[in-house]
């Protein structure tokens, strides 16, 4: 996916860095709006930027005189200039998983832990730069259509910059996710059906209401936050890429978005042009995209009715999923469909082997670095990078499944029975499972 | 004749109109007629092949036509179209 530079007109010091939106489909160019599809032939709108003036001031030694968060990478991101309010975001670790990688097969692997952003998903990454151009439009109110993440990513966010948000989700999301946006004072508007039913309505009603619906009217914005993730990679890397990036596959809107973000990086000469292989990870009980890629076809079947308690990444009907079988079979990479109960396997092992608590998605994309591997398409020696977009907490309910009761034993750590506060009590349970 | 809802987005290729009134027994010539009706939606809702674009997903009574018989889905005058971009991330 190469980026395109414009052609040099005016010399590079009277242009402007954002040139605009442009029509992923047809190429054509439309004013910087509230806008999102395009007038000429429905395609997605994307923005344009005029690579030679981010040049001008985008080193890695500029860099690294800026502050942590997103913002240090402010010429690749389509706001003027660092917004006056909003959360701080990114610059999440990326950690060495030493004692993880051997249980996936795999010798080198680093998590990014993006589990610890504000709101405690990589979603704030694209709900902040959406929510700057929210003000800067004038929005009555922050709105999405979610299926979970985002809904607290947007309450949030839309607290930090004092506009009303309101979120429409699957009715039977999980609790914790409903709770979390309740929580920064969103109005929460559970709808019946599937997230794709969501996301129809919202589509429908998103420019009837004055409002900003971050991943719809507001998308453009909202998917340019998620190539922060490549630029963040590639600094904690010494600025490079690694072999492989293993990602959740939902929309396919960030995977697809770090791609361009390492394009980005290597285009303005900050890294190397190194191949980067892209494995996906899809819930088999939602995999329109992984059976598409199995299918050697990029049409992706829409799926009805996801099974699965992966709801992070229950989308049927995903938009960019073309665009993510064709970045893996051009990058040699894969589209990996995980069963639940080793998602939850997943996550019981990153957790207890680094410390690291992730949501489902996160599981689902540590068993796809693992099938991936068990495929060929991670090979040994490969350094890999994978993706926990999400934190455990909003999904605790994940963890258990295909697990025993969790019982505190002899030589196993769990749950100890509840014993009375007295040192004799302490040493007669400490004689039963010592 | 069968109710076409129309996004804001194609609304100036309709003169304003939020939905209109097509006659067709199935999606694909209610489709047919609304772009007869109203031509300018042509380049934005078909591809050269006469489907639809892949950046177009078409509902009829909120079902993705994609689950019903695609373009061949019949169609009866209770029913509602409705066209949008194909979209989908939360």
């Amino acid at each position: 996916m190469a980026i395109q530079i414009l052609p040099a007109g005016a010399p590079a010091s009277t242009r402007t860095r954002i040139v605009g939106l442009r029509c992923r489909g047809c190429g054509r160019a439309e004013p910087i709006g509230l806008s999102y599809v395009c007038p000429g032939c429905f395609g997605p709108l994307e923005v344009a930027y005029d690579y030679q003036v981010v040049a001008r001031s985008l080193t890695r030694a500029a860099i690294a005189t800026r502050p942590p968060g997103i913002w240090r990478y402010l010429e690749l991101l389509p706001v003027e200039a660092t917004p006056a309010r909003g959360l701080p975001v990114g610059s999440t670790p990326l950690l060495a998983a030493d004692r993880l990688a051997p249980t996936l097969g795999l010798d080198r692997l680093w998590i990014k832990d993006d589990t610890r952003n504000p709101s405690l998903s990589f979603k704030d990454r694209a709900v902040a730069v959406a929510a700057a151009r929210a003000v800067e439009f004038g929005v009555e109110a922050l709105a999405c259509a979610s299926t979970g993440n985002l809904a607290g990513a947007t309450a949030a966010a839309a607290a930090a910059v004092g506009l009303p948000s309101y979120v429409f989700i699957p009715a039977d999301l999980e609790t914790a996710k409903v709770d979390h946006a309740l929580a920064y004072g969103a109005t929460v508007v559970p709808i019946e059906g599937t997230y794709d039913d969501v996301n129809r309505l919202c589509l429908e009603i998103a420019d009837e209401t004055g409002w900003g619906f971050v991943n719809i009217n507001l998308r453009p914005f909202y998917a340019e936050g998620s190539k922060t993730l490549a630029y963040e990679i590639a600094e904690s890397l010494g600025w490079r890429s690694p072999d492989v990036i293993v990602g959740p596959v939902a929309s396919g809107a960030m995977f697809t978005r770090i791609a361009r973000g390492f394009e980005e990086l290597a285009e303005l000469g900050l890294i190397e042009r190194r191949p980067i292989r892209f494995v996906g990870g899809q819930a088999a009980g939602c995999a329109p995209v992984a059976t598409a890629w199995s299918a050697g076809t990029d049409v992706i079947e829409p799926v009805r009715t996801p099974d699965t308690i992966v709801r992070s990444l229950a989308i049927g009907n995903p938009a960019d999923g073309r665009y993510v079988v064709n970045l893996a079979n051009e990058t040699h990479g894969s589209v990996e469909a995980i069963e639940d109960h080793v998602t939850a396997a997943a996550i019981r092992d990153v957790a207890r082997l680094e410390g690291i608590y992730p949501e489902t998605a996160g599981g689902v994309t540590l068993a796809a670095a693992a099938a991936a591997h068990r495929r060929g398409v991670i090979r040994p020696g490969d350094e890999v990078v994978a993706l926990l977009t999400g934190n455990g907490l909003k999904t605790p309910d994940a963890r258990t499944l295909g697990a025993d009761d969790g019982a505190a034993r002899p030589g196993r750590p769990g749950l100890a029975p509840v014993i009375r506060p007295s040192l004799a009590a302490f040493e007669r349970w400490l004689g039963g499972v010592a | 004749m069968s109710i076409v809802r129309i996004p804001p987005t194609l609304r100036t290729s309709t003169g304003g109109a939020k939905q209109v009134a097509i006659t067709g027994g199935t999606v694909r010539e209610v489709v047919a007629g609304l772009v007869a009706a109203y031509p300018a939606l042509g380049s934005q809702l078909l591809a050269g092949d006469g489907e639809l674009n892949r950046f177009v997903n078409a509902f009829l009574n909120d079902t993705d036509v994609r689950h019903l018989q695609a373009l061949d889905t019949p169609v009866t005058e209770a029913d509602t179209l409705l066209l949008l971009p194909a979209m989908a991330g939360g």
